[in-house]
């Protein structure tokens, strides 16, 4: 800092004391850290309040109700814990599950290994890496929705340029390429879509790990003579886990709540081949009216992701510790 | 120089200096992936510059004659008319009403996207503003004093962002529609303001935190009190940190579908949810779409260029920060 700068800011600092008005300065003078502290901190702390977390107990609250959103003035009646078992016993809810741990499942092998691969390519520091990291960044800063109803065009069997290009490189006719339509392809256009958008977000939080890798480890590595491959399974891969984990858990929750792209692109179907937990209870939800099950499913989500996580958690600290 | 002559061979190859070959190969693979991650970007722009039959001819096309038709769409809606009628009408007053005419058609009226663009613009600028003013005063309570329990409430604050939207919609719906915020423009912008200002706490703690301590101590010794040592000393040293927090904000505020969807349906509606229900004549309206899309789509180009730096700290709540 210059001292005209200091001296600049004093003049302010004396002018806004001089300016207030005495009892006023008196009583913004006097208060105390601890006050400040809660006059900061509390605006925030009521929005959340308001807006998640007096919501989150009347959920819980609907939960244990037959509650039906469409019929505010019929009679609510308690059913106890009915909706937690009927919801634990419905086949067409694990389903949703099991789809859930489907598209969770491949979509985080798939980023993690294509998100590294790119990692360590652009850590070889060639020319002009910056820039093709920036470019390679943009889709996933793209809103899910508006980006997943363009691919619906892209997958059209006939028009799309996906299909086109599969059966270009294939030889399989485009008719046949239903990738919305198809049960058995429709899980996978969706893995694809979720792919190419987050892809870039797994590499650009590798990369910050390969990164944090001391040359000198590497440079030591090389005085003890350890093969390169050695090298990258003994150094590279352990150094850069605690990040890799972060980027699973944070791919993790985020498409275990997956919503947007898969309604627009399939809204669940067909049937219910892509119907993940999100869009199983919008359907009960906003769909079927069942407020009360659907909250006591919205629940059980909730407490399953948050779960997981805590687990996951403790698990990457015990990594980031060795 | 003599001497430098020899030095080069003993150091040429440091160890951590990949080889060139290395770095082709390395760079070539780069390229090509972002090359093919982009073509669905690109994809939508040449859409959004083709005419309706060009859009959906196969093979598609990629040598086109360029047409608005997909943005005078966009913009108006339109009614078919007997080729007497239009043959009837003064000569076209602009190119929209000119590509019009060509398809047997008259503009009828403006469209809902304008509307919905302006409610986005609205929504997402009144968020991001509630959202950061709220995080920073909370984030430097929570740097600056010892708050009790501050860790809980910290993760307090980050596990609201856990639940999956459609879960926090349904009692969100149900709390709205008693409050008569349902479909309005604050419903959302206080929705979106909570969602945000878990992110702005943990991203603006993070850049608080950097900021010495003693930078304001040294202001309170020369007679400010702690606010005016907040607002004449804090927040110019944390204007960086501001301004990507925002931009963080304004991307998620701008990208939300899941409630936008669920909550407004009418005036309130936002862009996301708008886009897709774009149709024509026969279907989906696929230049239209695309020209929506890429207005949509511009603007976060324009920020991600610009927050490149910034980027992994703000796609991991702080959590890594190279």
């Amino acid at each position: 800092m210059t001292a005209s700068h200091d001296t600049f800011s004093d003049k302010m600092a004396d002018a806004a004391i001089r300016a207030t008005p005495e009892p006023l300065a008196a009583r913004v003078r006097g208060l105390s850290d601890r006050a400040i502290a809660w006059l900061f901190i509390a605006p925030t702390i009521v929005l959340l309040l308001a807006i998640n977390i007096f919501p989150l107990f009347w959920a819980i609250y609907l939960s244990f109700t037959n509650f039906r959103a469409n019929r505010p003035n019929a009679v609510v009646q308690n059913v106890g814990l009915g909706n937690y078992s009927r919801i634990l016993n419905d086949p067409d809810i694990w389903a949703s599950m099991q789809t859930t741990a489907h598209f969770v499942f491949w979509t985080i092998v798939l980023q993690t290994l294509i998100g590294f691969t790119l990692a360590y390519l652009i850590d070889r520091k060639f020319r002009g890496h910056a820039f093709w990291t920036t470019l390679i960044l943009i889709p996933m800063m793209l809103s899910p929705a508006v980006v997943g109803n363009f691919w619906r065009f892209l997958y059209e069997p006939q028009i799309g340029l996906f299909a086109y290009a599969v059966s270009f490189v294939s030889g399989i006719p485009t008719s046949d390429i239903q990738m919305l339509g198809n049960v058995h392809l429709a899980p996978w256009a969706i893995i694809i879509v979720d792919t190419w958008m987050w892809t870039p977000y797994v590499m650009l939080i590798c990369l910050a790990g390969l990164r944090s890798i001391p040359d000198y480890i590497y440079e030591a590595a090389e005085v003890d003579r350890a093969s390169p491959w050695r090298q990258f399974w003994s150094i590279t891969v352990p150094m850069a886990l605690p990040f890799i984990m972060l980027a699973v858990l944070f791919r993790g929750i985020e498409n275990f709540k997956m919503f947007d792209m898969v309604n627009l692109l399939t809204g669940g179907g067909p049937g219910s081949t892509t119907e993940v937990a999100s869009i199983a209870l919008k359907r009960d939800a906003f769909e079927a009216w069942a407020t009360g099950r659907s909250s006591a499913f919205a629940i059980v989500l909730f407490v399953a992701v948050f779960g997981l996580a805590n687990i996951y958690v403790k698990a990457l600290n015990k990594v980031k510790q060795r | 120089m003599s001497t430098t002559k020899a030095a080069p061979a003993v150091t040429a190859h440091s160890v951590v200096e990949p080889s060139l070959r290395t770095k082709r190969i390395a760079g070539a693979l780069v390229i090509l992936y972002a090359l093919i991650t982009l073509v669905p970007l690109v994809w939508i722009f040449l859409t959004s510059i083709k005419s309706p039959p060009d859009s959906i001819s196969y093979p598609p096309k990629i040598l086109f004659t360029p047409s608005l038709e997909g943005y005078c769409n966009l913009f108006t809606t339109r009614t078919r008319q007997t080729p007497d009628y239009i043959a009837a009408l003064p000569p076209p007053s602009g190119v929209c009403d000119a590509v019009t005419r060509e398809r047997n058609m008259v503009i009828a009226g403006p469209s809902n996207f304008l509307p919905r663009f302006a409610n986005s613009l609205i929504i997402a600028f009144g968020s991001t503003f509630l959202a950061v003013s709220l995080g920073t005063l909370a984030a430097y309570g929570f740097s600056r004093f010892k708050v009790p329990l501050a860790d809980d409430l910290l993760f307090f604050i980050l596990s609201t962002r856990m639940m999956p939207p459609i879960a926090v919609a349904i009692p969100i719906y149900l709390m709205y529609r008693q409050l008569g915020l349902s479909d309005t423009a604050l419903g959302m912008m206080l929705l979106y303001t909570a969602v945000n200002v878990s992110l702005a706490v943990w991203l603006l703690k993070g850049f608080i935190d950097e900021i010495p301590r003693e930078y304001e101590e040294a202001a309170m010794i020369d007679g400010y009190t702690r606010l005016q040592a907040f607002f004449k000393v804090v927040l110019p040293q944390a204007t960086t940190g501001i301004a990507a927090t925002a931009i963080f904000c304004l991307i998620f505020a701008w990208n939300e579908y899941a409630f936008a969807s669920l909550l407004t349906s009418g005036s309130a509606q936002t862009a996301p949810p708008f886009i897709p229900t774009i149709i024509g004549e026969g279907g989906q309206d696929w230049p239209a779409v695309a020209a929506g899309t890429t207005i949509f789509l511009v603007p976060i180009l324009v920020f991600t260029i610009l927050l490149r730096k910034q980027l992994l700290r703000g796609i991991t709540f702080g959590a890594v920060r190279k």
